[in-house]
């Protein structure tokens, strides 16, 4: 394997890993601190099981984010040492202060778990929600990060140098917004449809059924707001890309040529020699509206990109599709429960729903790697768009392959472990939250 | 503000090496424990650091942030020429944090627990023999940016006896603090006779290891004896290190363990101290015999400004909760 294609991999399979878990653990506490506040107030103990419950989840899912956000902080340099060289003091200051928000997140972890009949009850839900707070304000900063690698500023480039840095402006980018706001909605979206459907399944298989019934509320209203509000969030970052990063777009869409009106492509098959699509269902001129708001904008195609600075297009526009396309169902999921809800009518008969529930597990995840995967792929050939070369940034030593398949059976042995303990935790429910449990710390 | 950025880097050093230290060296206790105290330990320990573990490996990351936003160049030195044992450091701490979660949260305690605290025993040993080997690579003049081969360039940076030395001296002082700590956190006797004895293991495993580090300076031409002996603030450290030798000693066996902590801390603080102070501003020696310093890499003044206002910043926030957590789960009794 080439060392560059294998640096790119092991970035994408350590990001990849990277962003499920800090998703879960940025999302979960806030589900906590729900279950939490309806246990002080109420004093109903399943309340209290959920929260324990969900709580080790969380211990898991932050502990393996931590570590492969640790690697990720060492790999950007073991991999891309060239970039980091210009673009740490650039970038840097959302990291130094998302290292801080990881430290609170870590630090009230550990009074949250271990807290239990040790603190002031209320001043325990506290650390619980500080959890979230910090691994939410965590996540919209390192995202600015990436926003920034979208949208360079706070510096002039000058023959090859970066003078007058300014790292405040460069944080404040103008991709941090659009892309933090939508990067927020997907985790609570893929993590409430994941943790919704867990429970919905328990709900079917009848096991529990009280207990499954107040997390699958919980987190189904966080999941369904998340999910309704994505679509508008992602027309903001649509606009966006198109003003700033058109190769980008043009590779989501697969817009060969400039077109004036464009049409918007849903499916088909790219031809990446020919430059053709074939099999896509066409929609006249709704890709110049949703780009730029008007039905007969032009819409830059890549043919007005140069050659050598184009993206790779097919796997950007699958990615894309797989993303758009999940959004919508999920969205649509959404309205049918939130109508359901109104209406005042019963889950319990509705198991259509339910299953769709369960359908959804996997699929927000799933397009949040794939919405992760258009705004990467779709950058290059830019590590800093516009600026520097993702090839020009690799470093010298040879041999990252092996680096590389390493950290693919790292990665995997860790998935396949995470996977095991949480079927073992949602197993062993009924053992450990029968009634009344009493210590399971 | 640069003096700020290079204080906060110097105390995230410093932190990670005894707080992460100690929470490595937990796990080395556990490794060199007999099979039949193990599960006691293991006990013992979790209890100890279960609630600050996480927090201690924070440390980490902010001297790793500090490095490549403030001073990019020794960051990506560090990261080209020491790839490989960053890497294993790496490898070994995704391995240890899992490892340490995994085992307490299965639900269903069986085999598995087997593989985690294998995992946990072997990884726990390795990371900071790594961490180590690379501390003592930066300063060993081992790394050779104009190196052509990929031996000199990527192996023997790292792989030479002074760099292993100073990797063992650094498992020695981690299972030494670890052992120190751990004293204090148990009620039971035996337990406790347990971790004293353990302390002095360690403590002898460290002079020994340390003596090893010096016998590694005279072979690899490392004037370590200069760095140590040739100023006062590391001859004074050094005297204060050894002075607090034998204090420890004395505590030891009076099984006096608040005092016995502050006084391990500082020895090791004392023993970084005098390692280090010659070198500064100096960072990474190379092999040509120059130097990558502190003040002549450092990163542009606005980056500078700023990082220091974030980390001013953060300290506000982060150490009175901080020391909150340690306060609320020592252990009460004394």
């Amino acid at each position: 394997m080439d060392d560059f294609i294998a640096a790119r991999s092991q970035m994408a399979l350590s990001l990849g890993f990277h962003i499920v878990f800090s998703c879960i653990g940025m999302v979960m506490p806030f589900f906590m601190a729900v279950s939490h506040y309806k246990w002080l107030k109420t004093n109903d103990e399943l309340y209290r099981n959920l929260t324990k419950a969900w709580s080790k989840g969380v211990a898991i899912f932050f502990a393996t984010g931590a570590v492969s956000g640790t690697m990720l902080s060492f790999e950007l340099g073991l991999l891309w040492p060239k970039f980091m060289e210009h673009a740490g003091p650039i970038f840097g200051m959302p990291f130094s202060l998302e290292g801080t928000a990881f430290f609170i997140e870590a630090i009230a972890l550990g009074f949250f778990l271990y807290g239990w009949d040790k603190l002031n009850k209320w001043f325990h839900w506290f650390t619980g929600m500080v959890v979230g707070v910090s691994g939410l304000a965590s996540g919209i900063l390192v995202v600015a990060a990436n926003a920034w690698m979208n949208s360079p500023s706070g510096f002039d480039y000058v023959n090859g140098a970066y003078l007058n840095v300014d790292p405040i402006q460069a944080m404040f980018n103008k991709a941090w917004f659009s892309q933090a706001l939508h990067m927020c909605l997907a985790a609570f979206t893929a993590t409430g449809f994941a943790v919704a459907g867990v429970h919905a399944l328990m709900i079917l298989r009848d096991q529990n059924k009280a207990f499954h019934l107040k997390a699958f509320k919980i987190a189904a209203v966080f999941a369904c707001v998340g999910a309704i509000l994505q679509p508008l969030s992602g027309d903001i970052s649509a606009k966006d890309v198109a003003k700033r990063q058109p190769a980008k777009l043009a590779a989501m869409e697969a817009l060969y040529k400039t077109e004036k009106p464009a049409p918007l492509l849903i499916g088909g098959i790219v031809n990446e020699k020919e430059q053709t699509v074939k099999g896509a269902i066409k929609i006249p001129g709704a890709l110049s509206f949703l780009a730029h708001g008007n039905f007969k904008a032009e819409v830059k195609g890549l043919d007005k990109i140069p050659e050598k600075d184009r993206p790779p297009v097919a796997i950007t526009h699958y990615t894309f599709q797989i993303m758009v396309g999940i959004g919508t169902f999920l969205a649509l999921i959404s309205l049918v429960y939130f109508v359901n809800l109104l209406r005042k009518k019963s889950l319990l008969d509705k198991p259509w729903l339910l299953k769709l529930f369960v359908l959804a597990i996997p699929l927000g995840y799933i397009a949040l790697e794939a919405g992760w995967v258009v705004t990467e792929v779709g950058r290059q050939p830019w590590i800093i768009y516009g600026v520097m070369r993702t090839k020009d940034a690799i470093t010298p030593m040879p041999g990252i392959a092996y680096s590389f398949y390493i950290f693919t059976a790292i990665y995997l042995s860790l998935s396949c472990i995470v996977t095991f303990l949480l079927y073992r935790q949602i197993k062993m429910v009924p053992v450990l939250y029968s009634k009344t449990e009493s210590n399971n710390h | 503000m640069e003096y700020v950025v290079i204080a906060f880097l110097c105390l995230g050093i410093l932190l990670y090496f005894l707080l992460g230290g100690a929470d490595f060296g937990a796990g080395i206790i556990e490794l060199f424990t007999s099979t039949k105290n193990r599960s006691r330990t293991r006990k013992t320990m979790y209890q100890a650091i279960g609630p600050v573990w996480e927090a201690n490996h924070m440390w980490l990351i902010i001297a790793i942030v500090i490095l490549f936003v403030g001073f990019p160049h020794i960051y990506t030195t560090m990261s080209v020429y020491l790839h490989i044992p960053l890497l294993i450091m790496l490898i070994g701490i995704i391995a240890r944090g899992t490892a340490f979660v995994f085992r307490h949260y299965d639900a269903i305690k069986d085999d598995m627990q087997w593989l985690y605290n294998r995992i946990f025993r072997y990884s726990s040993f390795i990371t900071p023999l790594f961490l180590g080997i690379i501390a003592g690579s930066v300063i060993s003049g081992h790394i050779d940016t104009e190196a052509t081969d990929f031996a000199s360039a990527y192996i023997f940076s790292w792989l030479n006896w002074f760099s292993i030395a100073v990797g063992l001296f650094t498992v020695a002082l981690c299972g030494f603090l670890a052992a120190v700590y751990l004293i204090g956190e148990t009620d039971d006797e035996h337990d406790k006779r347990r971790f004293i004895k353990k302390a002095e293991y360690m403590n002898i495993a460290a002079v020994i290891f340390g003596a090893m580090v010096f016998i590694a300076a005279q072979l690899d031409n490392i004037p370590l004896m200069d760095w140590l002996f040739r100023n006062t603030v590391g001859l004074t450290a050094i005297i204060l290190a050894s002075i607090s030798l034998v204090l420890l000693w004395y505590l030891l066996l009076k099984g006096k363990t608040k005092v016995l902590r502050i006084l391990a801390g500082f020895q090791v603080t004392m023993i970084l101290l005098a390692i280090s102070y010659a070198h500064f501003p100096n960072f990474i020696r190379l092999k040509n015999g120059s130097a990558i310093s502190l003040f002549e890499t450092i990163g542009p003044e606005k980056t500078i400004y700023s990082l220091g206002l974030a980390l001013l910043l953060g300290s506000v926030l982060i150490l009175p909760f901080l020391g909150y957590l340690f306060y609320k789960f020592q252990k009460k009794e004394e």
